[in-house]
C-alpha cells in the first residue's frame, strides 16, 4: 500500500446471503483529500462505508485502513481504530435522549479521561465550528434536519479524527442547509488535516466541494476522476447521471418479464 | 395443462422446503439469542464500572412500575381476602385466612403476576427503546464510535430489570398482603391476632419466601433478557419494533408461566 492512500480497497466481493452487491471493487483514497464515491440507491455505496468502518467483512479481497487490514482486526484492535474515524449517518443518528452538547462530548468521555471542564471547551469549539454553540442545550428532537446534520458532524470530528465518512451528507436539506454542510465538509477536512470519503448522489453539490469522484453502477466502479474530468466525461453513466436521465445504462426498469409475456401470463391463470 | 399430480407434488415440496427454512431460521436465531447472552454476561463488568447506567435503568424499570404494581397487588390481596374467607369460614377455619393469603401470594401470585406485570409495563418499553434506537442507526453510530452498544444500552437495561423484578414481586406481595389485612380483618371482621399469628407461624422464610425470591429472580433474567434481545433483533422498521414488542409480551408471558411450572414442581415436590 502507498503511504499517501489512506484507503486502499482491493478486489473487494460483498454479498447479503446469495445477493451480491459489490463485485471486484478497488479504490485509493489519498490521505487529505475529499473522494465521492456516487451512485444510484441502491448501488452497494453504503455498504461500502460499512465494509470500510468495519462493521461488515466482505467475501473476498481487503480494506486496509492507515496500512492495517480492516477484515483481520481483532475486536479491540478495530474499537482502536474506530476511535481515529468519524461517521456522519444519513438522518444523523443522534442519541435522542441526550442533549445536543451530550452528544458531542459523548466520545471523550467514553475515551477520555479529560476533566470535565475541559470537555465542556472542547465541545462548545466543536459546535461552534458547525455554528451551534447556541444550541447546545436543545435535546435533538428540538433541531431541524439541517441542524441535526451539524450536530452530527460536530460529534464525528469530536476526537480530531484521521479519517471522516458521511453516508448520503445532503440528504432532504434544503439548499441553503446542503451548501452549509457541503463546505463544512470541505473546511473541517482541511482544517482537521483529515481524509474524507462521502458517499452521495448529489451530483451539483459535490463537484464543488471534493477532490475526486468513483461512480459505482450494480456494485462496480464504472467511472472515476476529478471534477473536471467528469464534468467533460462522455462515459454514458456518468452523462445519465450528471444530466439526471431517467433511462440509460441504468435502466429505468426493475428487471421483469416482457409486460405482454406477463399480462397473457395473468390471462392464462385467470381462465384456468 | 398442467399436470395435477406433479402440482401437488411441487405443493409439498414448497412446503417442506418453507418449514425447513422456517425451521433454519428458528435454530439460528436461538443460536444468535445465545451468543448474545454470553456476549451480555461477559460485557457486563464493562457496564457495572459505570453504575449510574444500571441506576437510571433501575428508575425506569423498577421505579416507575411500582405504581401499577402495587395497586394490582392492593387489589389481588383484597379478592384473597374475599374468596379466602368465603371457603374457609365454610369449615368454620376463617382464622387461617392470613396463611392463605401469604401464601398464595409469597409462593406464586407475587412473583407470577408482579413479572407479567412488569413484563407488559417495563419489557415492552425496554423493547421499544433499543429497537427505536436500532431503527434510527443510533446503535450502529454507537458501534461506530468504538463503544459497545451490547455493554452502553443493552446490559444496563438487562441489570436493572434482573435487580428490579425481586424487589417488584415482594413489594406487590407486601401490598396484597395488606389488601387481604384490610377485606378480613378490618371489613369482615376476622380476628386480627389470629389473622397475623397463623400467617407468621405458617410462612416459612427458607421454604416459602427464599422460593419466591428465587422465581422472580428467574422470571426477571427471562423477562429482561428477551425484552433486550427483541429490541436489538428488531427488523429496523416500525412495523418490526411493532412486531417485536408484540413478541415481548407474548413470550415473556408463555415463559413466565412455563419457568414457574418447571420451578414450582422442583420447589415444593415434596408438599
Amino acid at each position: 500500500m502507498s503511504d499517501d492512500n489512506l484507503v486502499e480497497i482491493k478486489d473487494l466481493d460483498f454479498a447479503y446471503d446469495d445477493r451480491p452487491i459489490l463485485k471486484g471493487i478497488s479504490m485509493q483514497i489519498p490521505r487529505g483529500k475529499v473522494v465521492a464515491i456516487m451512485g444510484g440507491s441502491g448501488c452497494g455505496k453504503t455498504t461500502l462505508l460499512r465494509l470500510i468502518g468495519g462493521q461488515l467483512k466482505p467475501s473476498r479481497g481487503d480494506v486496509l485502513v492507515d496500512g492495517r487490514s480492516v477484515p483481520e482486526l481483532r475486536a479491540d484492535e478495530l474499537y482502536a481504530l474506530r476511535r481515529r474515524m468519524g461517521m456522519l449517518f444519513q438522518f444523523g443518528a443522534l442519541f435522542t435522549d441526550i442533549s445536543v452538547f451530550d452528544n458531542v462530548a459523548y466520545q471523550m468521555r467514553e475515551h477520555t479521561d479529560l476533566p470535565e471542564d475541559l470537555i465542556r471547551d472542547m465541545v462548545l469549539l466543536k459546535l461552534n465550528a458547525v455554528g451551534l454553540r447556541g444550541a447546545s442545550r436543545l435535546m435533538p428532537a428540538e433541531l431541524s434536519g439541517g441542524m441535526a446534520r451539524r450536530v452530527a458532524l460536530a460529534r464525528a470530528i469530536a476526537l480530531d479524527p484521521m479519517l471522516i465518512m458521511y453516508d448520503e451528507p445532503f440528504a432532504g436539506l434544503d439548499p441553503i442547509s446542503l451548501g452549509v454542510i457541503g463546505q463544512l465538509i470541505r473546511k473541517l477536512n482541511d482544517a482537521l488535516g483529515a481524509t474524507s470519503i462521502m458517499v452521495t448522489h448529489d451530483i451539483q453539490e459535490s463537484l464543488q466541494i471534493v477532490d475526486y469522484i468513483y461512480f459505482m453502477s450494480d456494485g462496480k466502479v464504472v467511472a472515476l476522476g476529478t471534477p473536471d474530468e467528469i464534468r467533460a466525461s462522455q462515459h454514458p453513466f456518468v452523462h445519465q447521471f450528471v444530466f439526471a436521465q431517467a433511462d440509460g445504462p441504468v435502466p429505468f426498469h426493475y428487471p421483469a418479464e416482457p409486460l405482454d409475456r406477463e399480462l397473457l401470463a395473468k390471462d392464462a391463470y385467470e381462465q384456468s | 395443462m398442467s399436470n395435477p399430480r406433479q402440482n401437488s407434488r411441487a405443493s409439498v415440496l414448497s412446503g417442506v422446503t418453507r418449514l425447513g427454512h422456517r425451521v433454519n431460521d428458528a435454530l439460528q436465531r436461538l443460536g444468535f439469542a445465545a451468543r448474545f447472552f454470553v456476549m451480555l454476561l461477559l460485557l457486563s463488568g464493562q457496564s457495572f464500572r459505570r453504575l449510574h447506567l444500571t441506576i437510571r435503568e433501575l428508575y425506569f424499570s423498577g421505579f416507575q412500575s411500582l405504581l401499577i404494581i402495587m395497586v394490582s397487588g392492593l387489589f389481588i390481596g383484597m379478592v384473597l381476602g374475599m374468596q379466602g374467607y368465603e371457603t374457609l369460614q365454610r369449615y368454620g377455619s376463617a382464622e387461617a385466612l392470613g396463611v392463605l393469603v401469604a401464601l398464595s401470594l409469597v409462593r406464586e401470585l407475587g412473583p407470577v403476576v408482579a413479572a407479567l406485570l412488569f413484563a407488559s409495563r417495563a419489557g415492552s418499553s425496554i423493547t421499544a427503546e433499543i429497537g427505536l434506537m436500532k431503527a434510527t442507526e443510533q446503535l450502529t453510530a454507537m458501534d461506530m464510535m468504538a463503544v459497545n452498544p451490547i455493554a452502553r444500552v443493552v446490559a444496563p437495561r438487562f441489570w436493572g430489570g434482573v435487580i428490579s423484578m425481586p424487589l417488584l414481586a415482594a413489594l406487590f406481595s407486601t401490598a396484597g398482603v395488606f389488601g387481604g389485612y384490610l377485606i378480613g380483618v378490618v371489613f369482615i371482621g376476622v380476628d386480627e391476632g389470629a389473622f397475623w399469628s397463623q400467617m407468621q407461624a405458617s410462612v416459612d422464610f427458607r421454604y416459602d419466601i427464599w422460593s419466591g425470591i428465587i422465581k422472580s429472580f428467574v422470571f426477571g433474567v427471562a423477562v429482561s433478557l428477551i425484552a433486550v434481545f427483541e429490541g436489538y433483533d428488531a427488523v429496523p422498521t416500525a412495523e418490526g419494533v411493532s412486531s417485536s414488542i408484540k413478541s415481548t409480551v407474548v413470550q415473556s408471558a408463555l415463559a413466565i408461566l412455563a419457568l414457574d411450572f418447571v420451578l414450582t414442581s422442583f420447589m415444593f415436590r415434596e408438599a
